[in-house]
């Protein structure tokens, strides 16, 4: 009883969005640490792939991914029904939220969640690579980004994600309680940025080929 | 100086802004002072003068509460339009005033909003059980200095509304954490304080605010300077109190 009363409350729906998003944060950190092997070459990088599923990680990751994804958006989607429906009639000198990582996490995250599809489409199925051979990662990625519009998706995506995590970082601590300065979440929004986008960089720029 | 205001009026279920030129203002006339001026050449032209909330007109009662240009309580950082003068807006300017929008504050007429959702949330939680009689000793129960700050800080809260009306999500969680906050950190509101936070919660919730998303929109709108520090604290205590 006291889980769902929990559960019902806006605070508590907030605490779920910020473990789930902490989840998630986590996981993001993982995979950009797990991309960095690409620039130790071919073996490095298809060799830590293997090695991820020789340990059985990746459905147990998977399926953790997924509850973490789907209690996200479901509780995203109740707040912000519940905030139009706060407000029926509007400002008519209305005035935009100042914090723009803030404003654009609901369509920020929508972006975030196309882009996952297409991803997994990408490199998981491999059905939307242009080289697309299971366990040949290095491969699959040298000819992603090898295509202009790979890279430019990839970099939108990748800063959709940034500021997503920019306002979301600090927003979770807030939410579970704890006050910390805003210049966290942008210390690790930045990492993360420059984490993901090395990768394409490094491709166009030669450095890995 | 010069102004014209575009001014939000309402008698029945729906209204529309209407157009004000004012002439011969005071740069030192007080926001509600020219509302007044509006108000009597209105009243000499037979018109309905614009009904607005107002009381101390001192910046201390959280009665007044208007959208100037979309932002609460005006222009001004920490204070009430009671307190804004015209000083702070240039000759010649356009200005919009609205009512506070939230489905929790219906209109009552033009710039007047029922806030007394905000007095429900008192009811259910807002408030510690005590004897009462005389006033106990001043220092009959010790209060440490820092909660005694947190505490004062958070009691400045005047229950003007500015953080429902500003928020993107139309939530009057920064209300009822300063509430929460006065109360739950001093010693005579700890026997009440987990109650106290899942009740005041759950009656915001009921009475249709929206959820806190951190957008930090209250707090430059705030006449009183509260501080994010309490939804903090507020969350903190709600989730504590069903761990417990």
């Amino acid at each position: 009883m006291q889980t769902l009363r929990l559960y019902r409350s806006t605070v508590g729906k907030k605490a779920v969005m910020a473990v789930t998003g902490v989840g998630l944060l986590l996981f993001v950190v993982g995979h950009m640490v797990g991309n960095l092997a690409i620039f130790s070459g071919p073996a490095a990088i298809d060799g830590y792939a293997a090695w991820l599923r020789e340990i059985g990680v990746v459905w147990p990751l998977r399926f953790g991914l997924l509850l973490c994804v789907g209690l996200h958006m479901v509780v995203a989607i109740q707040l912000a029904r519940r905030a139009r429906k706060a407000r029926p009639v509007g400002y008519e000198h209305g005035r935009r939220p100042q914090s723009y990582a803030a404003r654009t996490m609901r369509w920020g995250g929508v972006v975030i969640a196309l882009f996952v599809v297409y991803h997994l489409l990408d490199l998981t199925a491999g059905v939307a690579n242009p080289h697309g051979v299971q366990g040949e990662v290095y491969n699959n990625l040298v000819a992603d980004f090898r295509l202009w519009y790979v890279v430019l998706a990839y970099t939108v995506a990748v800063l959709a994600l940034g500021l997503h995590i920019r306002h979301g970082a600090w927003s979770a601590l807030q939410s579970l309680g704890v006050t910390a300065p805003r210049g966290i979440a942008l210390v690790v929004a930045t990492a993360i940025c420059a984490g993901y986008l090395s990768v394409p960089a490094a491709v166009v720029l030669g450095v890995v080929s | 100086m010069k102004l014209t205001l575009r001014i939000w009026r309402q008698s029945g279920p729906t209204g529309a802004l209407v157009t004000y030129p004012l002439d011969d203002l005071s740069p030192d006339m007080s926001f509600l002072e020219m509302l007044d001026v509006l108000n009597e050449s209105l009243v000499l032209r037979g018109e309905e003068p614009v009904a607005f909330d107002h009381d101390c007109r001192e910046g201390i009662c959280g009665m007044c509460g208007l959208m100037i240009n979309g932002v609460a309580h005006g222009p001004e950082k920490a204070t009430t339009a009671c307190q804004l003068h015209l000083r702070h807006f240039r000759d010649g300017d356009t200005v919009t005033v609205e009512p506070w929008r939230a489905k929790p504050f219906p209109v009552l007429r033009d710039l007047v909003v029922d806030r007394s959702a905000l007095d429900r949330i008192v009811e259910s939680g807002g408030y510690i059980s005590a004897p009462t009689g005389s006033a106990p000793d001043a220092h009959a129960t010790p209060v440490p200095k820092q909660a005694a700050d947190t505490a004062f800080t958070s009691a400045a809260c005047i229950g003007c509304g500015a953080c429902v009306a500003a928020c993107p999500n139309g939530s009057a969680m920064l209300f009822t954490a300063a509430k929460a906050t006065h109360l739950g950190s001093l010693p005579q509101g700890q026997p009440e304080r987990w109650t106290r936070a899942q009740d005041m919660v759950q009656a915001h919730d009921d009475l249709g605010f929206g959820g806190c998303t951190n957008a930090g929109e209250c707090i430059p709108a705030c006449p009183k300077g509260i501080p994010l520090t309490t939804i903090a604290q507020l969350n903190r205590d709600l989730l504590r109190s069903h761990l417990r």
